[in-house]
């Protein structure tokens, strides 16, 4: 058996070996690649033991399988034509009006945030919005930014908005609806944070009157898809209520869209395949094994020391600053699988604190974390354009601490009215 | 010789600026219609999915270079539909990168260049000229004409002058000319 020293140097070794390959992305690799090796390496050399592992494992297959549903029905949504819809819907009525457009923006981004996850926001809405913007002959950034900036704030309400949340809400034994009950005023109050400060922020921008140069689309609405995402919603709750892994309501519906859209050829087999983000998962399984070497040889018992603990509301507003400035070093993921633990022993209060932090503050730096800013700096992006970094730190400092601190007031209030 | 005019077209504003082009370019000038995308929207785009760790490097995932080319799409009609509305012989010129610094540098030799206000045109004052617009009519290198986006607002929008300050002030204040400070 290997010292603790040795263990845990080995496996700090191993996550950072991890995180920077995932943030680099050397030659067009995906993240697995390095991730799955280290994994075992980790179990190899015995900074864990492989009981350890598979007990890891066995926690994080169901979130998953969870995430994958979700991964899926999001795309089947958008083979099915939701978010043209919604571009669509968007453009009607807020033609003349720029802050109308900003408005209906930030409703669609939120909803798909909460209900479809973020990845679903930025890599499904964020086209369709521009392309909206496009059309309606007004200036597109306003509206990019919110989706950006949604796909992270917005993603405080339900376990399936972000992964963070998905691996928080199976360690925080709270219920599907009891979740949702303690997240609702917090993600409104991230939202309308975000809501007064980009109305000021882009004023000029959202000042000038668009004339739109094509007339608006009439996609029809796929009203099949909207009644089986809103069962698999009303499922989450029942499933979550009867003892049963909501993960299961996803895999329904998920199955549900999924056969109709291949009987009809709306998709394929291997576009389904490539929807569910195999190397993805297998990267977050692997991911969660290497920070369990990282935090049972030592960095759990150091964290513990800064750790607050309790329920008051100056605890949890210390849980979220340090989730979220853990976040912005590195990643919120890892940041998740790190604090977690901890967290998860002193209650679900803790828990929600650690998500608010995770979850709002990456919007305090330019691709999420410190670490990816940086290597984009050094690499200068081959062809992607510059992005304004004073502008878009600004942007990060005036939204993110007040809507750190204000959904953190009401998840405190919402903890005294309806307990954790 | 011929005069060239620069005309600076841009999302929501553009119209003023093409009938003010119309109606005053000398009929030999050469006229170029000059629009410039930023790329700092497309990079939002990526970096939000940068942010995203382990989600692979799918180019097909990513939706900063799809942004890209939606932009360049639209910039492009919206060049057509501003040549369209200008109905005099013109070129087109799009550039990329940061914006005000893109149209000074097209401006670089041109005898004219023709912008709108982009900002706050509710309340009349230096929140009028929205950053970009400033930028370029503080650094342009000719001479700059700079057009309201919509109606122009008459003298009657000059507000009434505030009593002076200063003790040897004319005791009947002069009604405010169109030089007068605000």
């Amino acid at each position: 058996m290997l010292g603790e020293v040795a263990a845990e140097a080995i496996s700090v070794a191993m996550l950072a070996l991890v995180l920077g390959f995932a943030v680099v992305r050397p030659w067009g690799w995906g993240e697995a690649v390095v991730a799955v090796p280290a994994a075992i390496l980790v179990i190899a050399v015995g900074a864990i033991s492989p009981h350890r592992a598979l007990v890891e494992a066995e926690r994080l297959g169901p979130i998953i399988g969870f995430l994958a549903a979700v991964l899926i029905l999001a795309q089947l949504c958008q083979d099915e034509g939701l978010f043209r819809a919604c571009g669509d819907w968007m453009a009607r009525g807020a033609a003349k009006r720029p802050t109308r457009l900003l408005t209906r923006v930030f409703i669609v981004a939120s909803v798909t945030t909460a209900v479809l996850s973020l990845d679903a926001t930025v890599v499904l809405l964020t086209p369709i919005v521009f392309a909206t913007a496009a059309r309606l002959n007004a200036r597109a950034k306003p509206y990019v930014y919110s989706t950006t900036h949604l796909a992270n704030s917005a993603s405080l309400l339900l376990p399936v908005s972000n992964l963070t949340n998905l691996i928080a809400f199976a360690a925080s034994g709270l219920s599907f609806p009891r979740f949702a009950g303690l997240m609702l005023v917090p993600w409104l109050a991230a939202i309308a944070v975000e809501y007064v400060v980009f109305r000021r922020f882009f004023r000029t921008d959202l000042n000038v009157t668009p004339a739109p140069t094509q007339a608006a689309g009439t996609a029809g609405l796929p009203v099949f898809a909207l009644i089986v995402l809103v069962l698999t919603l009303a499922g989450f709750a029942v499933t979550s209520l009867a003892g049963v892994n909501p993960a299961w309501a996803a895999a329904a519906g998920a199955a549900v869209l999924g056969v109709r859209a291949l009987v009809r050829r709306h998709t394929t087999p291997a576009a389904v395949w490539r929807a569910a983000g195999v190397p993805f998962l297998a990267f977050v399984l692997a991911l969660g094994i290497v920070v369990t070497g990282v935090t049972e040889n030592g960095l759990a018992g150091a964290l513990m020391r800064v750790m607050p603990s309790g329920t008051t509301l100056p605890a949890l507003l210390a849980t979220a600053a340090l989730a979220a400035a853990l976040a912005n070093v590195i990643n919120n993921l890892p940041a998740v699988l790190v604090l977690l633990p901890l967290a998860a022993a002193t209650g679900p209060g803790a828990v929600l604190a650690v998500l608010i932090g995770t979850n709002i503050g990456p919007n305090l730096t330019y691709a999420g974390s410190l670490a990816t800013l940086l290597w984009r700096r050094v690499l200068r992006e081959h062809g992607q354009g510059e992005p304004d970094l004073a502008e878009f730190t600004r942007l990060g400092l005036l939204t993110v601490p007040a809507g750190l601190v204000l959904a953190t007031v009401a998840l405190w209030a919402g903890l005294k009215v309806i307990g954790g | 010789m011929t005069v060239t005019v620069i005309t600076w077209v841009v999302e929501g504003t553009w119209a003023a600026c093409i009938d003010a082009t119309r109606r005053l370019a000398p009929d030999n000038a050469g006229i170029v219609l000059l629009h410039v995308t930023g790329g700092d929207v497309s990079a939002a785009a990526h970096g939000a999915y940068a942010g995203l760790l382990g989600r692979g490097p799918r180019r097909d995932r990513d939706p900063g270079p799809r942004l890209a080319e939606l932009g360049a799409a639209s910039a492009a009609e919206l060049l057509e539909a501003a040549a369209r509305a200008l109905g005099r012989p013109c070129t087109t010129m799009e550039r990329r990168g940061r914006v005000e610094r893109e149209v000074v540098a097209a401006a670089e030799g041109a005898e004219l260049l023709v912008l709108a206000r982009d900002g706050d045109d509710t309340r009349l004052g230096p929140k009028s000229l929205g950053p970009a617009s400033r930028f370029v009519v503080d650094h342009a290198p000719c001479p700059v004409l700079l057009v309201w986006p919509r109606e122009t607002p008459g003298t009657g929008s000059i507000p009434t002058p505030p009593p002076h300050q200063h003790p040897h002030s004319h005791p009947h204040p002069h009604p405010p000319g169109p030089g007068s400070p605000r």
